[in-house]
């Protein structure tokens, strides 16, 4: 097992097999869960209906019809023993650049409506996770929440939402509550905050974490118009690595105009990712990575 | 053969068996909350089980027939009535072109089932017909129905008359026992936490939809915990996780929620437990106040109660053929 912590398994009812690898979140953690599931689906026994990645853990559904459930369970017992800590796992994934435009009109106005359910009323999400996390003001937040990539450690709660986590150490780590109660609305294309992960709020609706900006592009095309929605309707997948770049207003609105004439893109570049070159120097590593989406 | 919707009803929508594979992104099964019932509506009018139907809740919709058909409702006692006159339910009937289907009051369980003989037939997305509010997909504008949508129909060869016997009609009670595998998360529980969450009698609130069932009743004792890193400040979070369908999550330790076919697919909320897949049904024809009792069961135990509805269904579906 070279190092890594037995997974917790556990009954989901007649149909759901739950996996915890690990309590606590870590990048080490979701690799494990992204090694086993994708040897899962590479060998995959039939009557397994659902594979779900997240974030430190993952779930697999089944027809028990079909597949003895404790013959399923032995098998992932024996996939997460061949996995082992996973460092030697390499990920083909991709680099994307996802432009924010911060402290925009939009969440702005949402969150000064919901401010009776936010730990500290006088001050917005993004002054508020500036001050608990150590940083000097909004902008000095905005450099480091921007600063290094982010990995697509699980897509999910609604259609296409990607929870993601960033590529640096722990001790550099935004970590912020969510919101005391949830709100009853959240603009579409949100970039959120709760625990240690940033999300995308893919459609309207409720939501929970903090609110620090918004994307002009659209992640999830359920009519899949956009030319970057050619193949499936949701945009990212777990393992994808991202960079916010922050944007101005005028960029943000020449964004929106592209995507109502359905020509915007997302930039995306492939990469290679293997967890042990990036535990050896994330700084290093993840620089790297913003080589390659520079790169044309 | 379209039908015209002349009032949706209080949230109509069109539904299959669901849909497979997409949990991963997020996109839930979806499909009827009630399978049984929704199934036996299909076979009463002659239709292949996986149909497309129209689910309705507590109040049904006012629909109109440009086309003569047959039609079967069932699942809630949502009484049809054919241009005023009361027809029966878990029974295939006769419509006509021209003919205007509306329900007198729900008297007891929640969703009623409207198969059409040939099915409804929206497009498949992701391989299935059914609605999925949350991500606007399947069904009709990926929403539930508004007066003026068009219904498209299938061809079928429905006859009138076929019944389901008496005996094999699901009882609809106000009072429900929901079987439950624990696990999860339930060791975040104390013991008593545990033993609170079997021995309460819990009531089902109004929030309940296709997403979730939340219930009141106790407030349910969480060992004294540091919330791991990444999880949140409440020691009930937990790292954000999958969320099987049918967990039950207790976010604080009060209100428990049973997710149903359009759950959220995972979030930061212990989950104590899992409904049995064909309790699911059950719950899927709770109304508001519904007293439920989680009874807990083992694994095996939870195959032979899933033997026996495979069974009741089987045994539904000759009486039919």
């Amino acid at each position: 097992m070279s190092g890594a912590t037995p997974a917790r398994y556990s009954w989901g009812g007649d149909e759901h097999i739950f996996v915890e690898l690990a309590e606590e979140m870590s990048l080490q953690a979701n690799f494990r869960a992204m090694a086993i599931t994708t040897s899962l689906r590479e060998n995959r026994p039939d009557g397994v209906v659902e594979i779900c990645p997240a974030n430190a853990s993952y779930q697999v559904r089944y027809n028990p019809d079909v597949i003895e459930p404790r013959t399923l369970m032995a098998h992932l017992r024996d996939i997460e023993e061949k996995v082992g800590d996973a460092a030697d796992f390499s990920l083909a994934t991709r680099v994307v650049e996802i432009p924010v435009l911060y402290q925009d009109p939009w969440t702005t106005e949402t969150l000064m409506r919901f401010r009776d359910r936010h730990q500290d009323p006088d001050a917005t999400d993004i002054e508020y996770a500036a001050r608990i996390n150590g940083y000097a003001g909004a902008e000095e937040f905005i450099a480091a929440h921007s600063g290094a990539p982010w990995f697509v450690s699980m897509v999910g709660f609604v259609a296409g939402l990607p929870f993601m986590y960033q590529m640096v150490p722990r001790e550099r780590q935004i970590v912020v509550p969510k919101y005391l109660r949830p709100r009853t609305d959240t603009p579409k294309q949100t970039v959120g905050y709760g625990g240690c992960f940033s999300c995308i709020y893919s459609v309207r609706g409720a939501g929970g974490y903090q609110m620090f900006g918004i994307t002009p592009a659209p992640i999830y095309d359920p009519a899949q118009e956009l030319p970057d929605f050619g193949d499936f309707m949701v945009f990212f997948r777990p393992g994808d690595i991202v960079r916010f770049k922050p944007i101005d207003r005028d960029q943000y609105d020449d964004y929106v105009k592209e995507v109502e004439a359905g020509t915007f893109r997302i930039r995306s570049r492939p990469v290679d990712f293997g967890l042990r070159e990036y535990l050896d120097d994330p700084d290093g590593f993840t620089a790297g990575l913003m080589e390659v989406l520079r790169a044309d | 053969m379209p039908i015209e919707v002349r009032q949706p009803g209080l949230a109509t929508t069109i539904q299959d068996a669901g849909r497979n594979g997409y949990y991963d992104v997020g996109i839930p099964p979806s499909g009827a909350l009630d399978q049984f019932s929704y199934s036996v509506a299909n076979r009463l009018v002659g239709n292949d089980p996986g149909e497309a139907a129209l689910e309705c809740v507590y109040m049904g919709p006012e629909l109109h027939f440009t086309e003569d058909t047959v039609i079967a409702i069932t699942g809630a006692e949502l009484p049809p009535k054919l241009n005023g006159e009361e027809r029966p339910l878990w029974e295939a009937f006769a419509v006509q072109a021209g003919d205007v289907l509306t329900f007198g009051f729900c008297k007891r369980g929640a969703r009623a089932y409207i198969a059409v003989s040939g099915g409804i037939d929206v497009p498949l997305v992701l391989g299935s017909r059914s609605t999925y509010g949350l991500g606007k997909l399947g069904g009709i504008s990926g929403a539930p129905l508004v007066a003026g949508d068009v219904v498209p129909v299938g061809t079928g060869a429905g006859v009138p008359g076929r019944s389901l016997p008496e005996s094999l009609r699901p009882a609809l009670s106000k009072e429900i026992e929901v079987r439950v595998v624990m696990g999860l998360y339930d060791h975040v529980l104390t013991d008593a936490g545990r033993a609170t969450f079997l021995d309460t009698n819990w009531t089902l609130t109004p929030v309940a939809d296709r997403v979730g069932f939340r219930y009141q009743g106790a407030q349910l004792e969480t060992k004294p915990r540091t919330p791991p890193f990444g999880a949140g400040q409440d020691p009930s979070n937990i790292v954000d996780a999958p969320y099987p369908i049918g967990s039950i999550q207790v976010p604080g330790g009060v209100e428990p929620i049973i997710l149903h076919r359009d759950a959220v697919s995972g979030g930061g909320y212990m989950m104590v437990g899992t409904v049995l897949s064909g309790d699911l049904d059950l719950v899927a024809q709770s109304a508001p106040n519904t007293k439920t009792r989680f009874v807990a069961v083992d694994l095996d135990e939870a195959l032979a109660i899933r033997r026996d509805y495979r069974a009741r269904t089987q045994q539904a579906a000759d009486s039919l053929s």
